[in-house]
């Protein structure tokens, strides 16, 4: 999809203005926390199952090029067939390719998020396929001709009121005076409407979880069984996933699978977790009998062996955006390209630049949390910062950064005249607000205080606080 | 496409900052795919069977499937009626075509229309086997093949299953080692569908949402096909 991350400010205003999105998000704000936060306290191994999943996908990654190779063989000697794209525009080839030689008109699509990075809805349309989103949330917002704004929850940034309009409108050749308030009913119209266009479609495509390189399986994980229908029905089953995908054997995905679900909707288990292992076998009365895997790369080699390799043990659970402050408050849309939250605000860079998606990574308050539920522990705010040094090194920042930090610099290099003035600042901002306890104006902070209050400190710095509380545990250790 | 796959590896193996894998390597890598191992397994479900079929059967009603569990397989037909009768659903039943479900008694239910197959659009209620069930998410395994149609686990909205009691482990790595003992090492059917509870969906404003795609109701008939001497009563 084309991007708009350069344009992050303009898009996070407009989110924080939009009554209706605020109203939708906020069923992020509690919602997904809640339901992780129960699913882990069941699993007393949960953390420990973190650790070894990271591992698994260490050992993967180190190894990456013997496992995809071995991958690729099993694939082939299940009857499948492997197309290697080194970047979208190769993926979006091959699809097509595979479409016009079997005469396709319907296509079926599960929920894949490489399928928005490579813009493969966009592609199909434009040779003339009609394409159908088969996962509700994204069928929800391929009405609306919107990109998904969470990787798991599409459609999360909508209310009801806003799918029943969207249902109104596109289901013409339903009676006009059904009732739609319900959400139960809106799931059922969604299921009444696709049920046909399962049924009639000629390909379907669906992403990947998993790769496994024992069995030459693909792996989907779903509750809907859009998915399963997507891919079992029509003569054709096109995966299309990521390098990175890849893991050993069953045993290494049943542990990662353990912490998926729980990290991403807080449920034990999904509803469907399906191994696709190669077409139809003769003596299989149904599923597709064409098998075709599209092994992506588009930037993902480059970041192995770097500072930004762990983030290829992303599983797209979405944890860390559900408990991150900056995507609560302004949604998914406003990072204004395919992945969203603290591991979009890494990825993308990644995979568009950094002079594009530059804003990402310093939208974050690095309080923390997306590492802290990261179930493949993946150091996010480290990596945010790997993306704010090189765009200080490559002169990206605003001037007004630069100028900020050259001010800041210049004191932190005299450290008698920082503690002098930091010390002076802290008295006189504490003297000034005591009676308030805070501010709602103060100048050269303008930009915070436009929103919100600025606590007035209590009249010593940090480091007089630290070393008075050094002071006092020696005594202490003394007596 | 060769050209590509060789570009792909050539940069991995750029980044990596080695060439192929050295034999040395290969050996243990091998040897790790020849003999899979089980990670961390949760105690949850390393429990005496008698107790993994408990967790099985209140996992299941946690994720608003429905249990009952009979004594005998020739039981089934009798309770099929029954549910079908009390949930308002149509008498009617596509049966997976395997051997143990066609051989029970339908003849003592003359009402039940019975058709094997793979799942028709009109189909409202499935009747399939498993291969396998795990009792630490109450996850259900089934194996496809020309026992096991997938289309009759998806298509239907209302999905019966019958589970024997032995079927019943505790962890997917148990599965997979009675699906390896069964098939051969790195075999696989073509599709492994594992199921925990009903179709579901949270896309509308978080609420959870049953039958969104696939079946509404997930009903287990959890048949106890145990020796005697290992029943509790």
């Amino acid at each position: 999809m084309e991007s708009t991350s350069h344009a992050f400010k303009d898009n996070a205003r407009a989110a924080l203005a939009n009554q209706t999105l605020q109203k939708a998000m906020k069923h992020v704000k509690t919602g997904f926390i809640d339901k992780r936060a129960k699913a882990r306290a069941r699993l007393p191994e949960f953390d420990d199952l973190r650790d070894v999943a990271r591992d698994i996908k260490n050992h993967t990654l180190a190894n990456l090029d013997f496992y995809l190779e071995r991958y690729e063989e099993k694939v082939i000697a299940t009857g499948g067939q492997v197309h290697w794209a080194p970047t979208g525009e190769d993926a979006v080839k091959t699809v097509l390719d595979i479409c016009r030689r079997v005469d396709a008109r319907v296509v079926t699509k599960g929920k894949s998020m490489i399928s928005e990075e490579i813009a493969l809805n966009q592609a199909m349309e434009a040779a003339g396929l009609d394409v159908v989103e088969t996962d509700l949330g994204e069928y929800i917002i391929q009405l609306r001709k919107e990109p998904p704004s969470h990787i798991i929850a599409p459609a999360v940034h909508l209310t009801k009121e806003q799918v029943e309009a969207d249902f109104r409108h596109h289901h013409r050749e339903l009676p006009s005076e059904r009732s739609l308030s319900q959400p139960e009913q809106l799931v059922a119209e969604a299921r009444q409407m696709l049920r046909r266009r399962f049924l009639e479609a000629d390909v379907g495509i669906t992403g990947a979880n998993f790769l496994v390189a024992e069995t030459g399986t693909s792996i989907i994980v779903t509750n809907e069984g859009n998915g399963d229908l997507t891919q079992t029905l029509p003569r054709v089953h096109i995966v299309v996933a990521s390098l990175e995908k890849v893991v050993p054997n069953l045993e290494d995905v049943s542990t990662i699978l353990r912490v998926l679900a729980r990290s991403a909707t807080g449920q034990e288990f999904s509803s469907y977790t399906t191994f696709s292992t190669g077409p139809r076998r003769p003596e299989d009365l149904d599923g597709p009998e064409e098998y075709h895997v599209i092994l992506l790369d588009n930037g993902r080699s480059n970041m192995l062996g770097g500072e930004f390799q762990d983030m290829l043990r992303c599983i797209r659970c979405g944890a860390c955006m559900n408990h991150c402050p900056v995507y609560h408050a302004v949604g998914g849309h406003a990072y204004g390209w395919v992945y969203p939250g603290p591991m979009g605000a890494v990825l993308t860079p990644n995979l568009i630049g950094i002079d594009e998606a530059g804003h990402l990574p310093n939208a974050s308050t690095f309080c923390g949390r997306c590492e802290a539920v990261c179930p493949m522990r993946i150091p996010l705010p480290k990596m945010m910062r790997h993306w704010r040094e090189r765009e200080f090194e490559r002169h990206l920042s605003p001037p007004s950064v630069r100028a900020g930090l050259a001010v800041w610099a210049f004191f932190a290099r005299r450290p008698r005249l920082y503690h002098f003035v930091t010390g002076l600042q802290a008295r006189l901002l504490g003297r000034l607000g005591r009676a308030a306890g805070r501010f709602d104006a103060l100048p050269f902070a303008r930009g915070w205080t436009r929103h919100r209050d600025f606590p007035a400190p209590e009249g010593r710095t940090f480091q007089q606080l630290w070393a008075q509380r050094q002071g006092g545990r020696q005594n202490g250790k003394r007596r | 496409m060769s050209g590509a796959k060789q570009q792909i590896l050539a940069s991995l193996r750029r980044s990596l900052r080695r060439s192929e894998p050295s034999a040395e390597t290969r050996v243990e890598l091998e040897r790790r795919l020849a003999a899979p191992r089980a990670h961390l397994i949760p105690q949850r479900a390393q429990l005496p069977h008698a107790e993994q079929l408990e967790l099985m059967e209140a996992m299941l009603k946690e994720l608003k499937a429905t249990v009952v569990r009979l004594a005998d397989e020739a039981e089934v037909p009798q309770a099929i009626a029954d549910y079908l009768k009390n949930e308002n659903l149509p008498p009617k039943l596509r049966l997976a075509p395997r051997d143990d479900l066609r051989r029970l008694p339908w003849g003592g239910q003359p009402l039940l229309e019975v058709e094997e197959g793979i799942a028709e659009a009109a189909d409202a209620t499935s009747l399939t086997g498993a291969f396998a069930a795990i009792a630490e998410t109450g996850t259900l395994m089934m194996a496809s093949g020309p026992e096991a149609p997938v289309t009759l686990n998806f298509l239907p909205e209302n999905h019966i299953v019958v589970l024997r009691a032995s079927q019943v482990t505790g962890t997917y790595e148990e599965a997979w080692q009675r699906l390896r003992a069964q098939l051969g090492k790195d075999v696989m059917p073509r599709a492994v569908n594992m199921i925990t509870g009903p179709s579901r969906t949270g896309d509308i404003e978080q609420t959870i949402l049953l039958g969104a795609h696939g079946p509404r109701r997930l009903h287990v008939l959890l048949v106890d096909d145990r020796p005697d001497d290992q029943r509790r009563d």
